[in-house]
C-alpha cells in the first residue's frame, strides 16, 4: 500500500518536475512561497525538491563541525557506549548521519577530504528494497524512514551504495523531542526536516559550516532557478558521487 | 414500629444510597488531568478544554495521533491538534526542583490510565517523555 503510495508520487514527481522544469525557463517565476518562520500547514509537494552542493575544496582536513552540528542536533550523542564494546567496535556501529571520508587519487596523490551522507536521491536503492515501505521519499525531495514502518531488516543498509544508514542497536538515554528514536530502526541524514517543516531554510551542518567560515556547503531548492545552490550548481562543475548508476542524487560535490 | 420510625429508616437508607451515587460517580470520573502543575492541570482547573472533549479524549487519544503521525511523517505537516510533542508539552508535571518529570512515570499523566487499565504504551519507546527546550538534541534542563 505505502509503496504504491510512493511509486505514484514519483511517477507525479517525474510528470510534474518535467513540467517544473519548463516553468522554470520563463523568467522571473516563483516556484514555491512558503513563508519563512511558519510551522507548515499545507502536505509537502514537488514545487520544491531539496538539495545540497558541497565544495569539498573548502573542506579543511580534520574539520568535523557539521559532524558536530548534526550530532548536537539530531540528538546522536544520547548514546552511550554499551558495556564491554570496544572502542573499534563501537565507531563502526553507532549512528552517524554524516561520515568524514578521504579520498586520495593514486596517480596524482591529491587528497580530498569531504563529509558523505545521505545523497536524497531522486531513485533511492533503500526504498526499492524497503519491505514496508518504511524507507520513503517525501514530495520535495528528502528520503526518510518512518519509524513506525521500519523493522529494523536493514536491507536498506545493504542497498545503499553511500552506506549514509546507520541502524540503532542500543536504547537511547534521550530522545529529542524533534527527532525521536528507539533501539530497532534504521535512520539517516533527514537534510534536517524539523527545521525545514517549521519555515527555517538552513540545515545544521551547513550553518556550522558557515559559522566555521569554511563555506563548504550551499543548501537550497534545486527547482528555484534562483536559490544559492541552483546558482552555485550553474557556476561550477559538479558531481554526483556514483553517478553511474543514475540515482539523480540531491547532494552534489564540487572539488572531488 | 411507629409510621415515623419507618419514614426515618426509609430516609436514613434513601440518604445512604444516594451519597453512595455521588461517591460513585466522583470516584468513576475523577478529572486526572487536574492533577498536578503541568499547563493542562492548570488549564483544567479554571475549566480548560483539552483539544476535544474529555470523554472523547479517553476513547479516541491514539486514533488522533496515529492519523497525526501519517501527516507529518510523510506530508510534513506540522500545524496539527493531535501531535504527540503537544501532548507532552502540556501534560508534563514538574518536581520540586522543577524539572520535568516523564510522562511515563508512575502516577503521572500518561502511565496513570495505562498502568491501571493494562495496556502497554509504545510510543515512549523513540518519543521524548519530557518537553525539551528547543526540541531538539539540547539537554533537557
Amino acid at each position: 500500500m505505502k509503496t504504491t503510495q510512493v511509486k505514484e508520487e514519483r511517477r507525479d514527481f517525474l510528470k510534474k518536475g518535467a513540467a517544473a522544469a519548463a516553468v522554470a525557463v520563463a523568467p522571473g517565476v516563483v516556484l514555491h512561497a512558503m513563508a519563512e518562520g511558519e510551522p507548515r500547514s499545507e502536505p509537502v509537494t514537488d514545487e520544491v525538491r531539496w538539495g545540497m552542493l558541497i565544495d569539498a575544496s573548502k573542506c579543511a582536513d580534520g574539520c568535523d563541525a557539521c559532524v558536530q552540528a548534526c550530532n548536537e542536533e539530531n540528538g546522536l550523542t544520547a548514546y552511550s557506549k554499551p558495556e564491554g564494546a570496544s572502542d573499534e567496535m563501537w565507531d563502526r556501529q553507532r549512528p552517524k548521519w554524516i561520515r568524514t571520508v578521504k579520498v586520495k587519487d593514486n596517480l596524482t596523490e591529491r587528497v580530498t577530504t569531504l563529509p558523505m551522507l545521505c545523497q536524497h536521491c531522486e531513485h533511492p536503492p533503500c526504498c526499492d528494497v524497503c519491505p514496508t515501505g518504511a524507507s520513503f521519499r517525501r514530495a520535495d525531495g528528502i528520503v526518510m524512514v518512518n519509524r513506525h514502518t521500519c523493522i529494523g531488516c536493514r536491507y536498506c543498509m545493504m542497498a545503499c551504495p553511500y552506506k549514509a544508514r546507520s541502524f540503532i542497536h542500543e536504547n537511547v538515554d534521550i530522545k529529542p523531542t524533534l527527532a525521536p528514536r528507539g533501539k530497532g530502526c534504521v535512520e539517516s541524514c533527514t537534510f534536517c526536516v524539523h527545521r525545514l517543516d517549521n519555515g527555517q531554510t538552513t540545515t545544521a551542518c551547513q550553518d556550522a559550516c558557515a559559522k566555521d567560515g569554511h563555506q563548504a556547503i550551499v543548501f537550497g531548492d534545486l527547482r528555484d532557478p534562483n536559490s544559492a545552490v541552483s546558482r552555485a550548481l550553474t557556476d561550477y562543475g559538479t558531481v554526483e558521487i556514483r553517478a553511474d548508476l543514475a540515482l539523480n542524487t540531491g547532494v552534489r560535490y564540487h572539488g572531488v | 414500629m411507629s409510621t415515623d420510625a419507618i419514614a426515618l429508616r426509609i430516609g436514613t437508607f434513601l440518604l445512604a444510597v444516594a451519597l453512595v451515587a455521588v461517591a460513585g460517580s466522583l470516584q468513576a470520573d475523577p478529572n486526572w488531568r487536574q492533577n498536578g502543575n503541568s499547563k493542562a492541570a492548570e488549564s483544567a482547573r479554571s475549566g480548560g478544554e483539552c483539544v476535544r472533549e474529555n470523554d472523547w479524549m479517553r476513547r479516541n487519544h491514539m486514533a488522533l495521533m496515529k492519523h497525526d503521525r501519517d501527516a507529518t511523517v510523510v506530508h510534513g505537516v506540522r500545524t496539527i491538534d493531535g501531535s504527540l510533542a503537544e501532548c507532552i508539552a502540556c501534560h508534563a508535571n514538574r518536581d520540586e526542583q522543577g524539572h520535568y518529570v516523564p510522562v511515563t512515570a508512575s502516577g503521572e499523566f500518561c502511565a496513570g490510565c495505562h498502568e491501571y487499565t493494562g495496556v502497554a504504551l509504545n510510543c515512549f519507546q523513540c518519543h521524548a517523555t519530557v518537553p525539551s527546550s528547543n526540541g531538539t538534541g539540547g539537554q533537557v534542563k
